[in-house]
């Protein structure tokens, strides 16, 4: 009987136990990557983006046949909120809309802003709530004397299995520095060696050290600086404020949006020259069940807007599952445990006390291989129905001494101490969750889409990191589409008038809809997934 | 009934497949019965409220769900991430609203004197009367009082450090008696610590030189030519 059952807190230190006995053993073990050929098997029977009955074709629209998770296609063919008849008179007029006030929201406003253009930014939470302040494990940059722009280009081109887009990849390695440039210059704290270097660390799927990391508070570091700038800048800000329809000039191009307050449910309608969309990704659509590392407005509203107007979408039947969610306790489900554990030694080991995959392979890999240790019965199950394997944390202070957990991942120590359980000591249990949209709106390398004026940065978009998206190279891609998109829309706004707004592409939407035998049954975007529980 | 595209399993009903005991909590000051050891966030929508302001990021980073609550019999009132916080019996709770602190406005880049301006910036700072709320109200068990002596002092790097948890949730601002934001004054300070104090990294700035002269076009030229096969050979060669 392989498949222990986690009953409470004195069990699961019983299964630890294992877990400390086999550590010494497991240390001078050296584990070999994956060969090409095997990680294709092992993808392919185990990682979730390969179950067929999880995905359906979209019926209609740009990517009328391809297949995506059914979760999203509902979105995508959704009833839009947005009543044809509505009054589209204006509340507010600016050059640049950017619509989400993450990490690509706050990069793009700033750098419109500073092109002179009259910039508002609209989002669903706080400014701040997002993906993006909960990064923890770094900003790739190709900095050190070994590493170079084009070697960053090939770990990456490797982890998205070859089908990422060179031009865009091309552009964001080469402006990797300049970015890291941008951000000392804001204050943004990264650590530095001894010499006053930037310090890199080594990430999952890397061949080189290039992780900038801020502590293990990296993605909160960033967030909270591009903050308050933003509101030094005195951008004009809405909070609470969600966009639900784009707005066009009748022929193909964007001319503003349709936003939702939150707090009082009216519509806001903002004409805008050009629009900038960066509401990141989808893990609160809870693809497949899985739990998720997302924040509370992962929702894939930018997808489902860009799609209505008529945008491309691209490899959207590829998500990322982070290989380390939590899974006990139950309080922290789906929660992150950073890849930095893994990227300094971290083994995972399996309920016999094995290690069983390379645990700097990438993050598809990883997940597929623990995923196939508990579906063949090699993994813990806990008292809430839960499967997972052991991350082994205090491996870590065995290594390299005592206090290194505590003074490396404090944001991780911290948040597992608020339930009792001191990561330093004791391994903890874990399971992929649904951490990152892979693909997204196809943009081209001023970060447009295929809709002139309608820009779209960061997780919502897509092409840039292929089929799995490299540790890292996230913050990246935000901060150097952010700036492209922010920078040719004020360019843009600079030299054309406001276009007609209307809602024609909506009525052809639902034209093509009705062609098409769909009646949605779900109004779309999301916006906020629905927990509140109902009678 | 939900459509059938749509996943209605999530994550706050697992609660009800543990069939845990039940506590009773008070939030906002009405009562309820709720599962014990969910967060206050789950305890939210379990009892079907919807939460709009007071939920960000769910991970205990973005500071949107600063909350206060005491326990049982405990006349302590004490502070929160709502996100992060399991219920238990007897526990009262509301979450903070919004508090209309001042935010200075500044050019980072413009700033001659840092450690002078704090005081044109934040002219409270110094007034600090030392009585410590600020750090009983932090979440985060940051030491917010002596980071403000610190920033008076001009310490700018040893605030960075302290301050480096810091998710602005504003808990230790409403508690000032001397009307200090202290996560601001932190924030300008780190900030100005990130600007004007710390080493210019010099292999960065030698890469992004590397970069404009052009040391890597003939290589990128090689690369960009590349056949699918050849990448994918390239790519087979990293470790
Ligand atoms: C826990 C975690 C850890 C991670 N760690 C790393 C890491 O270490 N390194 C790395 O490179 N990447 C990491 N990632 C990935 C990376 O953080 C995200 O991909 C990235 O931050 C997304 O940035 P964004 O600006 O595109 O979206 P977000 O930062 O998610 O911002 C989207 C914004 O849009 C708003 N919004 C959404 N819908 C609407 C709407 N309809 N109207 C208005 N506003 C809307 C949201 O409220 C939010 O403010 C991590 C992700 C997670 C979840």
């Amino acid at each position: 009987m392989t498949l222990r059952l986690l009953t409470g807190r004195m069990d699961i230190h019983e299964l630890q136990k294992l877990v400390h006995k086999t550590r010494d053993p497991r240390r001078t073990q050296t584990l070999p990557k994956y060969s090409p050929a095997e990680r294709d098997t092992l993808i392919k029977k185990h990682h979730p983006d390969y179950r067929e009955n999880a995905y359906r074709p979209i019926k209609f629209g740009m990517n009328a046949g391809d297949l995506t998770v059914r979760e999203l296609a509902a979105l995508l063919e959704g009833e839009s909120p947005v009543p044809e008849n509505l009054d589209l008179s204006p509340a507010h007029t600016v050059d640049v809309l950017v619509v989400g006030g993450g990490g690509a929201g706050c990069a793009a406003a700033l750098h419109a802003y500073a092109r002179g253009a009259k910039v508002m930014l609209a989002t669903k939470l706080r400014l701040g709530d997002s993906n993006t302040v909960m990064a923890q494990g770094g900003m790739q940059v190709a900095i050190s004397r070994e590493d170079s722009p084009i070697q960053h280009f090939l770990d990456t081109l490797k982890g998205g299995h070859m089908k990422n887009d060179h031009e865009l990849l091309k552009m964001m390695v080469d402006e990797g520095p300049s970015i890291a440039k941008w951000l000392l210059e804001l204050g943004v704290l990264f650590d530095r060696d001894a010499d006053g270097n930037l310090h890199v660390k080594k990430g999952g799927g890397s061949s080189m050290p290039r992780l900038l990391t801020c502590s293990d508070y990296t993605g909160l570091e960033i967030m909270r600086v591009l903050k308050d700038e933003v509101l030094n800048q005195k951008i004009q800000l809405l909070e609470f404020s969600a966009a639900v329809e784009l707005l066009s000039d009748g022929a193909g191009t964007c001319t503003g949006a349709v936003l939702r307050d939150l707090d009082n449910k009216r519509s806001l309608v903002v004409a805008a020259k050009a629009v900038i969309l960066t509401t990141g990704g989808i893990g609160r659509l809870h693809i497949q069940g899985f739990p998720t590392s997302n924040h509370y407005g992962a929702t894939g509203d930018g997808l489902v807007m860009a799609y209505r107007m008529g945008a491309k979408l691209l490899q959207i039947d590829t998500f990322q599952y982070h290989p380390t969610g939590a899974v006990y306790p139950e309080q922290l489900i789906g929660a992150l445990v950073t890849e930095g554990i893994r990227s300094e030694g971290g083994h995972l080991v399996n309920a016999k006390g094995e290690r069983f995959v390379n645990e700097l392979d990438t993050r598809d890999v990883v997940s597929a291989s623990i995923i196939r240790e508990c579906e063949e019965g090699r993994g813990i199950r806990t008292m809430s129905g839960r499967v997972g394997v052991w991350l082994d944390t205090p491996l870590l202070d065995a290594e390299q001494g005592p206090g290194t957990v505590e003074k490396h991942f404090p944001a991780m120590v911290r948040q597992y101490k608020r339930f009792g359980i001191d990561i330093a000591n004791d391994p903890v249990l874990i399971y992929p969750t649904l951490h990152y949209q892979n693909g997204g709106v196809q943009i081209d390398a001023n970060s447009e889409t295929g809709i002139r004026n309608l820009f779209v940065a960061g997780e919502t978009s897509g092409g840039l990191h292929g089929r799995n998206r490299l540790m890292g190279n996230s913050l990246l891609d935000l901060m150097v589409f952010g700036r492209r998109a922010g920078t040719t829309a004020a360019a843009r706004a600079a030299s054309m008038p406001q276009g007609p707004m209307t809602l024609e592409h909506l009525r052809q939407f639902r034209a093509e809809a009705r062609k098409h035998g769909v009646s949605p049954d779900v109004s779309s975007p999301m916006l906020l997934p629905a927990y509140a529980k109902q009678d | 009934m939900p459509p059938k595209d749509v996943n209605t399993n999530n994550v706050i009903d697992q609660e009800e497949v543990l069939r845990p005991k039940m506590v009773t909590v008070e939030m906002a000051g009405k009562t309820y019965q709720v599962p014990e050891g969910i967060t206050m966030i789950k305890a939210l929508w379990y009892t079907g409220q919807e939460v709009i302001r007071g939920a960000g990021c769910l991970g205990g980073f973005c500071g949107a769900c600063a909350t206060y609550y005491r326990t049982k019999d405990d006349p302590k009132v004490r502070t929160c991430l709502a996100c992060q916080t399991a219920v238990e019996d007897g526990m009262s709770f509301s979450m903070m609203a919004p508090f209309p602190a001042r935010k200075a406005i500044y050019q980072m880049a413009e700033l001659t004197d840092p450690k002078q301006d704090l005081f044109n910036l934040y002219p409270e700072a110094p007034l600090c009367r030392n009585c410590n709320a600020c750090t009983e109200a932090c979440p985060q068990n940051i030491d917010v009082r002596e980071g403000v002596w610190r920033a008076v002092f001009g310490d700018f790097k040893a605030v960075s450090e302290m301050f480096m948890d810091c998710v602005m949730c504003g808990l230790c601002v409403p508690v000032c008696i001397a009307d200090i934001a202290p996560n601001l004054v932190a924030l300008y300070a780190s900030r100005a610590q990130g600007a004007h104090f710390t080493e210019k990294p010099e292999r960065l700035y030698h890469r992004i030189n590397e970069i404009a002269s052009g040391r890597y076009d003939a290589e990128w030229d090689r690369i960009l030519k590349m056949s699918e096969q050849e990448l994918k050979d390239a790519c087979s060669e990293l470790k």
